[in-house]
């Protein structure tokens, strides 16, 4: 079977002159005028708030992007790392809100508890060790960087060491995020289980349903996750950068040439982990809750969709991938509530099939003059879009490049 | 001494609820003469809890056929704008801040899963909506926004326990899908099996969607109960009841209670596997009073002739009802009214005389034990008087 | 714990072996041998069960007499259309992502939402009854304390048929030789005159078949729904990729010690936190063996 890596047809050296081309070096500047400026204008506060939640889950995409695009690692467990960050988000606002306010006190005076609600209701005595710390936001804030960084350096370094196939990776992944939304569903008495943990009022005091403090949580999301697109393309412009593209598309070569290649792996995929936590604590600020069904098996693919639609190789890309597939979700179901899943199955079809690399290749291949594989990013001779090969022709060339 | 407990609890959450709903009232509108009033339905159209939320739909959609085609909500039409939570909690929160903040409902008919309320809650809370819940569920809740027209845990399983001690048997083995309804039903049942002196021989939990139960019936049969009592949900019931049937375990040498399986469910379990086994609702299709045969024959009528209805489908439809009625009652579609309107409100439905409680917003309702026939319908065993509804049981 | 607890577990332990090795068959075929990731795998099994619905509805009404024997039908009708069906799959998406496998993955999940939304919308939003025939209902008493389902030791029955079935296609037959050529090298099994795009899609046909017997037969223990197929695929890729995606001896190897598991974990302890176990513990067992338990040795 030949390895599953996206794209393998560019080599390190025409990926990353697509990622430097002019478009993308002004790719950032536009993203950031259409964030900080355009939408804030013409959205209202309830569209603003839904492109907020596309925006928190776009953080996941952007570390998709790194890790598939670039380091040829398909995670299928994303939703781990964004509901670890939701979650510990959650935890904090739950332990500020229980007894905050009146009709929280009025339960926990019949009760004669003031932990969280649905540990009352599960006759939890004293609060649990592990939620403690969350009490204090020096805590909080530091663990969502830190934690889905150290467990999914370790994790995925133990991995890679042994030489994990991509596809096994992919299928652990899979397995931790049903684990982590069974795990989370069970012990519903200190998770909250199936109903997620939800109704916060305050973040460190600011009152979290006023207007002005959803636009500024907007904007504070908007920084950080443009933020994080820069982080990955210094990442990907840095030396760190041309060794993952080698490790993607000759592994062997580059563990030959001295490197560790499950070291680079690793520490790309912790950085896409800490992006999508920083993405589940944004998303818990925002809409209110933190709830299983953002970790499991579903949302993680999703995730990867998102990447897809907007295009693997594109960092920018990603993150118009999620809100376009976020509004478009959103705008089907409000208008066609009995179709909205043909569109939306039908979307992930055609992209797949017709727009290999997404938006982002679409906009290469348009700037290209509308002559395919013209465009600096698409080299002629090995181009698979699944557009019209000779299916012969490319599978006896893909056979002799991915038979090892 | 419990008694007093909950009622100092329902005098403080009642003046906690009229102070949050005493807030200036910004988005619902202050229809009156309007000639079209919009009612929001919230339910999954998509996903995996579709299955159940599809024909609750179908039944408020009845009702507000029914309400338009007899003129009206003091003469305006009701106007429904119907949005899919696709069994998606954050989905449910953004389509109910959706119908409240865009499109204006007077009140939203809505939710199934306990999980997806737990989510639009506090957008009801915060932008003062009016939520109709139809579905049974655990309780422990009451908010000053949300109207709960089915029975809480208390309603069902404990009379369904004492009849079950009295007349079947000692010990129970109880088995349940993992999560909040099923894990607080059986704590109330366990306690409840306490008070009377009975034994637990077993209990299980299973992920909702298993399909899986060849062990735990090994288990059933190791543990010889002389009652099962069956808290799964959804698909796994249709597993839990063939394999059950296939390990020889039937209504016909064994008592099984289930408290979430109605009508609706059997249709897709088969009657074979759920012929003699009980089942415990506030309502059923078999039921004899005029409201029900003329519900269940506009439902038909609607939907075709192989359709059933169903406890909460009764509660979808009955809530439509119950929110015209307290408009009627308070003269006007603002929350704050119709939510006082409502206390102590009567209405003779397709379940017979049901009453909301004077403060704590749920209904009194009569606890029904059944037994299913081969043709999937229910044979009444056992009615009990109006239970008064108490969401925070002290257990 | 008595002997009749004992021969019961072992028991249930061989059922859901079987029946995960059913799930199974026809994925390792697609994923295994093609690399062909289906997350519409499931839905395919719920296109089967949804045959054995129609066989029962269609005997119902014009065969009643013959009711006895619908689920030949059923099974055989699920295979021929889940087959053609794959056929199609095959000829108008999947032949056009072959050299890039994770693309196939998003692809068929769009599928599967697509055949989803297809069964809620055309065939019923709710959950439909399959009727279980009356000579596979109940149990046979092998002894006084030990009752085994009728239906349980029928799909015994039909995964060890399946299974021999598969064996016997890939292994002694001429078709087998060049699905086993192809898939071992593609270049050369051309060269060797064979055409291999045929051949591609009569494989993928073939473990969308398999899907379909699958789905059909469990019709017998489980719940037909739009929703159906979100159940097994999980399962299905997990027990395939435990055993080493190459092998087919190691995907019922792994079938075997997965049901094993789950059978006594689930005796042993509440369902949620066995199922949660089983799937640490594959990841523990891919750790040390990150090919799959009984992956053919290459370097990489």
């Amino acid at each position: 079977m030949s390895m599953p890596r996206p794209s393998a047809s560019r080599t390190a050296a025409e990926s990353i002159r697509s990622e430097r081309s002019f478009l993308a070096k002004a790719s950032i500047p536009i993203l950031a005028v259409l964030l900080l400026a355009a939408l804030p204008l013409t959205l209202d506060i309830f569209r603003l708030g839904l492109a907020a939640k596309y925006l928190s889950l776009s953080f996941c995409a952007v570390g998709i992007v790194l890790i598939w695009g670039y380091g040829g690692i398909l995670s299928l467990g994303q939703g781990v790392f964004f509901g670890l960050g939701s979650y510990m988000m959650a935890m904090f606002l739950k332990l500020e809100s229980t007894g905050a306010d009146s009709s929280a006190q009025a339960l926990s005076s019949f009760f004669g508890s003031n932990l969280p609600d649905f540990m009352v209701w599960n006759s939890i005595e004293t609060l649990p060790w592990w939620w403690e710390p969350f009490n204090h936001a020096w805590f909080t804030i530091p663990a969502i960087l830190i934690l889905p960084a150290v467990l999914a350096f370790v994790l995925a370094y133990a991995n890679f060491r042994r030489r994990i196939g991509d596809v096994y990776f992919s299928i652990v992944t899979l397995a931790l995020s049903a684990i982590l939304a069974i795990v989370i569903i069970g012990q519903q008495g200190v998770t909250g289980g199936v109903n997620g943990i939800n109704d916060f009022r305050t973040f460190l005091g600011i009152n979290l349903d006023d207007d002005k403090v959803k636009v500024s949580m907007y904007y504070i999301t908007c920084v950080l996750l443009l933020g994080c697109v820069m982080i990955g393309t210094f990442v990907l412009r840095s030396r760190l950068g041309k060794v993952l593209v080698a490790i993607r598309d000759r592994e062997d070569r580059v563990r030959f040439s001295g490197y560790d290649p499950a070291l680079f792996k690793a520490f790309i995929f912790a950085i896409a982990a800490v992006f999508s936590s920083i993405g589940g604590a944004m998303f818990t600020l925002q809409v209110g809750l933190a709830s299983p069904s953002l970790v499991g098996i579903v949302p993680s693919v999703e995730m990867v969709i998102y990447a897809a639609v907007g295009g693997r190789l594109s960092l920018v890309g990603a993150v118009y991938g999620a809100v376009l597939v976020g509004y478009a979700k959103t705008f089907f179901s409000e208008n066609f509530v009995e179709y909205w899943m043909y569109f939306i199955g039908g979307l992930f079809v055609v992209v797949v099939m017709f727009l290999p690399d997404g938006l982002a290749g679409l906009i290469d291949r348009i700037r290209g003059g509308g002559k395919p594989g013209a465009s600096s990013g698409e080299p002629t001779p090995a181009r698979e879009d699944g557009a019209s090969p000779p299916p012969g022709a490319a599978r006896l060339a893909g056979e002799t490049g991915g038979a090892e | 001494m419990s008694n007093f407990n909950r009622r100092d609890f329902i005098k403080t959450s009642g003046t906690v609820a009229a102070g949050a709903i005493a807030a200036p009232m910004l988005n619902i509108r202050t229809a009156g003469a309007a000639d079209s009033v919009k009612v929001g339905i919230l339910h999954s159209l998509t996903g995996t809890i579709a299955i159940a939320e599809k024909s609750v739909v179908d039944a408020e959609m009845l009702a507000i056929e029914e309400i338009n085609k007899a003129g009206g909500v003091m003469g305006a039409k009701i106007e429904a704008v119907v949005e899919d939570g696709a069994s998606d909690w954050p989905t449910f929160a953004e389509k109910a801040r959706k119908l409240l903040e865009k499109d204006k409902v007077a009140a939203v008919m809505g939710c199934y899963t306990s999980a997806s309320r737990k989510a639009v809650l506090p957008v009801f809370e915060k932008l003062k909506g009016l939520l109709y819940y139809p579905t049974y569920y655990e309780g422990l809740e009451q908010s000053p926004n949300i109207m709960y027209t089915a029975q809480e845990a208390t309603q069902s399983v404990i009379a369904a326990m004492e009849w079950l001690f009295k007349n079947k048997g000692k010990t129970f083995y109880m088995i349940g899908s993992d999560y909040i309804w099923p894990r607080t039903t059986i704590k109330i049942a366990k306690v409840t099996l306490a008070r009377l002196g009975g034994k637990l021989v077993g209990e299980g939990y299973y992920p909702l969607g298993h399909i899986e139960f060849s062990s735990e019936i090994n288990k059933i049969k190791a543990a010889k109960p002389d009652v099962i009592l069956n808290c799964v949900v959804g698909g796994s019931n249709v597993a839990f009841f063939k394999q059950l049937t296939a390990a020889g375990i039937t209504g016909k040498n064994q008592t099984i209670l289930s408290l979430a399986v109605s009508e609706e469910e059997v249709s897709g379990i088969g009657a074979d596997n759920t012929v003699g086994t009980l089942t415990c609702m506030g309502y059923f299709q078999s039921l004899k009073n005029p409201e029900n045969e003329k519900f269940v024959k506009a439902f038909k009528a609607k939907y075709g002739a192989n359709r059933v209805t169903g406890d909460t489908l009764s509660c979808g439809y009955t809530s439509v009802y119950l929110w015209k009625m307290a408009a009627e009652k308070a003269k006007s579609f603002e929350v704050e009214k119709v939510v006082a309107a409502s206390a102590n409100l009567e209405f003779a439905g397709p379940e017979g005389k049901i009453k909301f409680h004077g403060s704590n917003h749920h209904l009194w309702k009569h606890a029904r034990i059944g037994a299913f026939r081969p043709d999937g319908q229910v044979d009444m065993i056992y009615e009990s008087p109006l239970i008064e509804p108490n969401p925070f049981p002290k257990l | 714990m008595t002997f009749d607890m004992l021969a019961s577990q072992a028991f249930t332990g061989v059922s859901i072996f079987t029946i995960l090795m059913l799930m199974a068959l026809g994925l390792a075929i697609v994923f295994g041998l093609m690399g062909v990731i289906n997350m519409a795998h499931g839905e395919l099994m719920a296109m089967g069960a949804y045959c054995s619905y129609g066989t029962a509805l269609f005997f119902h009404a014009y065969l009643p007499d013959l009711m006895d024997y619908y689920v030949f039908v059923g099974i055989a009708l699920a295979f021929v259309v889940t087959s053609i069906f794959g056929y199609l799959l095959e000829r108008g998406l999947i032949r056009f992502l072959y050299k890039r496998p994770l693309d196939t993955l998003l692809a068929t999940w769009g599928l599967s939402l697509i055949l989803q939304q297809i069964y809620r919308q055309f065939i019923n939003s709710k959950e439909v009854e399959v009727p279980t025939v009356s000579w596979l209902r109940g149990a046979w008493q092998a002894t006084e304390g030990v009752a085994l389902p009728l239906s349980r030791l029928f799909i015994i029955g039909l995964a060890v048929v399946t299974a021999f079935a598969v064996w016997w296609l890939l292994f002694r037959t001429r078709w087998g030789l060049r699905i086993r050529a192809v898939t071992q090298n593609r270049t050369m099994a051309g060269a060797a005159g064979i055409d291999t795009n045929k051949v591609d899609a009569y494989t993928f046909a073939l473990g969308c078949g398999l899907a379909g017997i699958a789905g059909s037969s469990f019709t017998m223990l489980a719940s037909t729904g739009p929703t159906t197929g979100q159940q097994y695929i999980v399962d299905t890729f997990i027990v395939v990729v435990f055993g080493g995606v190459e092998s087919l001896i190691g995907t019922i190897a792994s079938a075997f010690i997965i049901g094993q598991m789950q059978s006594w974990f689930e005796f042993g302890m509440s369902g949620s936190m066995a199922r949660a176990s089983i799937l640490l513990l594959v990841i523990v067992v891919l750790f040390f063996r990150p090919n799959g338990l009984f992956a053919t040795k290459v370097r990489r």
